[in-house]
């Protein structure tokens, strides 16, 4: 089986990546109950004898020794990756696997990507060989940063270009954390439009968040419980929001509800790949289905369900109802309604007891209400995978390349040009080495191009189809 | 005579384990209302056929097993073993880790020649175990990556070692509504492919069989193995011995000596003019083989499939149709028939199935997915091409 290496850079980055790898260890405890390190668990994780005290040899058969994290951990501060290394999952980590400094970046993308970058390029490219060197089939990086601030904006994307250039046979998936328009971040638009360029050129697929939707779906839920309106209890550790079970036993942090959302996506995101089902869909599937022209590659994601209730029994209309929902704008993980906008490819990851009869009556069902792209009427990638998350029998993880992802652009380039019209705080980027005007202006352009190919498709939607004629034979 | 049975992609190990399966529990199961001799004589006759017997232990499929990623295998193979009836060689196994990613051009041009000689390694040990070599039986589906990509080289390579051996592909054809998305580009590269080697390709719809299961066996979840059970079955009643018409005494050696390969006259065939009485809703025919099996097989009028209006004015009712019989039942069916077809029945899916793909191909979309591993636009063309010129052959016979 192939490994993944998880590459967490910024606050935000490590704060969901340490829910991850929390989420992680708690669904490979609950189907991995003899203890074995097993091809599962080698997706993510390295088995390590460290009984001689420190980091042993690896261990690849047997027993589990000690599991550490195939991960990467930078920060320019040393605050939140601190925290992580005292706190409860602090044996995950190998130690040697981070890269610190302590001043910051001053949510300033152009300190993260041209400073800090070019400062740090030589440690990161043999920090990323040690981790791959670990593995003897790399299949994937995932990153996970946000888009608004400094360093996991700047850093983040730094590490994409190198990614690229020193493992160029790998699989770059970037989960990327857009700011919303009420950020308190000033240059947030800055940023992530310096951002957008890089993920543009160098990802392989992007999964956008929005925190406005993550706090909406916590909200739901908490609504939910509190006004009794679910009949008997909901289940502690199935709601998506949810730490129980895992190891942080404390006080939830703030964040947490929402960053266990983003963990629950990558999860659900290479669960086929690590757990076996009767119709496998690995990462290089996912992006082969789902990417029809090489920019186009963000992809909407939707997660369902949210919880469950403790009685067990699932008649197939509460089935149905979970494919419904995977539709439904409240349970996009970004602010985006792809039942009204224009589908280039749709991905349905199942898990649990679902059969192949449950999916093509819900794709039935659901085809008549949905706005497919002329070229890929059935544009439908299915994946059936048999181990469900933990606390649920069922559940249902939708990736839409859809066009429904143009309003975060565009009102992105909206809060771009409001600053930059006024050249306001640009002073800040352009002192610093590397950085001139062109940077801004093509990172701009690049995402007006984007747009604009969204727009084009957008313009094809519901106009008359004309199938191209077919070849003729002379017999 | 020996069949040896390459699986392959996640498809195909499924669908293979199944088939082995039926056949185990057809011969251990209750053989009806035959002799004791008969009954033996079967047995013989399709332990030769499928497994390989060796000392102490259960019978061994003489098969290969194929996959770019490890999982689907690595259950195939302990699901037999723990049958107690029958296992896989676990030698007879080819994985790599990473999988073809759905993308025939990874399959064929990628893992196919990097692994050629491995593979056909395996294929080599296993035809050498059979005293004698029937064929080879390929199961694969056409939409992902590895069955239909990495499927058609091996089919390529099957032909160049084993020039006059049969080739028969088992063929999967995904369902109309999206398993993958670039199911309809995969299989026009597969299909075009196969075309130029292989002897004969046997068709599964995954609609066709979801039906049945619906329909006339009303299970009420789906799931994959049921319909791979249904599959395995239709399988198994062609495969398992018969004795043909030639055959006399002895249960046929030559299980895959059907003779699909037909030419249309060379001269030019006069307009359309449909027969007097012509029923049109069938599809026309170019041959077609029943199977009986069980009670009463000798008594059966088989006179309709002789109508000359299934078939196509060039040939003869008698050269297009055969009938193969076995008083021993099959798999617990007191009396079972079946039809092996070759007839315009693939015409309306192979043209959805061509028609969709062109209509992709036309956007160029996911084009950039499969020229990153060396298929061109111009491959695509000549597939189209060849694909066209078999859906005219078949419309155009009356």
């Amino acid at each position: 089986m192939a490994q993944s290496v998880v590459v967490q850079v910024g606050q935000c980055g490590n704060q969901v990546g340490c829910r991850f790898w929390d989420l992680a260890l708690r669904e490979h405890a609950a189907v991995n109950k003899n203890g074995i390190y097993d091809e599962a668990l080698s997706s993510f994780f390295r088995n390590v004898d460290t009984r001689g005290g420190g980091d042993g040899p690896g261990i690849y058969k047997g027993k589990i020794c000690s599991l550490k994290a195939r991960a990467l951990l930078i920060d320019m501060e040393e605050g939140v990756v601190n925290e992580i290394l005292q706190g409860p999952l602090r044996d995950v980590f190998d130690s040697k696997q981070l890269i610190t400094d302590v001043s910051g970046s001053g949510n300033n993308w152009a300190v993260g990507h041209k400073l800090y970058g070019y400062q740090y390029r030589e440690k990161i490219v043999e920090k990323l060989r040690k981790t791959a060197e670990h593995c003897d089939c790399l299949q994937c990086f995932f990153i996970i940063h946000s888009m608004g601030g400094g360093t996991g904006s700047g850093l983040g994307t730094f590490v994409l270009n190198v990614l690229e250039d020193e493992f160029p046979e790998v699989y770059r998936f970037v989960t990327s954390v857009y700011p919303s328009g009420e950020d308190d971040v000033i240059t947030s638009p800055y940023n992530s439009v310096l951002a957008m360029k890089e993920l543009n050129e160098h990802a392989d697929c992007v999964l956008p968040i929005e925190n406005e939707s993550l706090f909406d779906i916590v909200n739901k839920i908490h609504q939910m419980i509190s006004s009794g309106k679910l009949g008997s209890t909901v289940k502690q550790n199935s709601l998506v929001t949810s730490s129980a079970g895992s190891a942080r036993t404390v006080q939830e942090k703030p964040f947490d509800a929402m960053n266990n959302i983003v963990a629950n996506l990558l999860l659900n995101l290479t669960s086929s790949a690590r757990f076996e089902g009767s119709l496998n869909m690995d990462l290089n599937e996912i992006s082969m289905n789902l990417v029809p022209f090489p920019r186009l590659h963000y992809l909407v994601s939707s997660l369902t369900p949210l919880y469950t209730l403790a009685d067990v029994n699932v008649p197939s209309r509460r089935l149905d109802q979970m494919f419904s929902d995977a539709f439904s704008r409240d349970h996009q993980l970004i602010q985006a309604d792809p039942k009204h906008s224009l589908y280039l490819a749709c991905a349905l990851l199942v898990r649990g007891n679902v059969q192949v009869s449950d999916l093509r009556r819900n794709i039935e069902r659901l085809k008549p209400s949905l706005h497919f792209v002329s070229w890929n009427q059935e544009g439908w990638k299915t994946g059936l995978c048999s181990v469900p998350p933990v606390g649920h029998s069922h559940s249902l993880l939708a990736l839409a390349n859809n066009t429904c992802v143009k309003p975060t652009f565009t009102e992105l380039k909206d809060r771009f040009m409001k600053l930059y019209k006024k050249k306001a705080h640009l002073h800040h980027y352009l002192h610093i080495d590397g950085m001139e005007q062109s940077c801004f202006s093509e990172a701009i352009s690049s995402l007006s191009d984007l747009i604009e190919e969204y727009n084009e498709l957008d313009a094809t939607k519901g106009g008359p189809r004309t199938d191209p004629s077919r070849l003729q034979i002379a017999v | 005579m020996s069949i040896v049975t390459v699986q392959l992609g996640q498809c195909g190990n499924q669908i293979g384990h199944e088939v082995f399966n039926a056949i185990c529990s057809d011969v251990h199961g209750t053989h009806g209302l035959c002799s004791k001799k008969e009954n033996e004589s079967y047995h013989d006759a399709c332990k030769e056929r499928f497994f390989c017997e060796e000392e102490s232990e259960v019978p061994i499929a003489r098969a290969v097993l194929v996959d770019m990623e490890p999982k689907v295998i690595s259950q195939t193979l302990s699901m037999a073993a723990r049958s107690g009836y029958w296992k896989y060689d676990d030698r007879s196994r080819f994985c790599q880790k990473q999988g073809s990613g759905n993308n025939w051009a990874n399959g064929y041009s990628v893992h196919g020649p990097r692994h050629k000689e491995v593979i056909m390694n395996l294929v080599q040990k296993e035809a050498e175990k059979c005293d004698r070599l029937g064929g080879f039986f390929t199961i694969m589906s056409m939409a992902g990556g590895t069955g239909s990509g990495l499927g058609a080289f091996v089919t390529q390579c099957l032909r160049d070692a084993f020039p006059t051996s049969f080739i028969l592909n088992h063929v999967i054809w995904p369902y109309g509504t999206g398993e993958v998305i670039v199911q309809n580009y995969n299989s026009v590269l597969t299909l075009s492919h196969l075309y130029q080697s292989s002897d004969a390709l046997l068709v599964h719809e995954n609609d066709v069989i979801h039906k049945i299961c619906a329909q006339l066996m009303n299970i009420k979840q789906i799931s994959f193995r049921d319909v791979n059970q249904v599959i395995a079955h239709q399988l198994g009643s062609v495969f398992q011995p018969t004795y043909t018409a030639e055959g006399g005494l002895h249960y046929s050696r030559n299980p895959l000596g059907i003779d699909w390969q037909v030419q249309p006259p060379s001269r030019l065939l006069p307009p359309l003019q449909p027969f007097p009485n012509r029923p049109l809703h069938f599809n026309t025919s170019i041959a077609n083989l029943v199977i009986l099996r069980g009670k009463d097989t000798h008594s059966v009028d088989l006179g309709s499939f002789r109508d000359p209006s299934l078939y196509t004015s060039w040939l003869n009712p008698r050269d297009a149709f055969n009938a193969w019989k076995t008083p021993r039942a099959f798999n617990k069916y007191e009396k079972s028939a079946s039809l092996v077809s070759n007839s315009q029945f693939l015409l309306k899916p192979l043209d959805n199935v061509v028609g969709k793909a062109w209509n992709m191909f036309a956007s160029k979309a996911y084009i950039h997915q499969y020229t990153k591993f060396g298929i061109e636009e111009e491959d695509f063309l000549d597939s189209f091409t060849a694909l066209e010129q078999v859906i005219s052959s078949y419309t155009i016979l009356c």
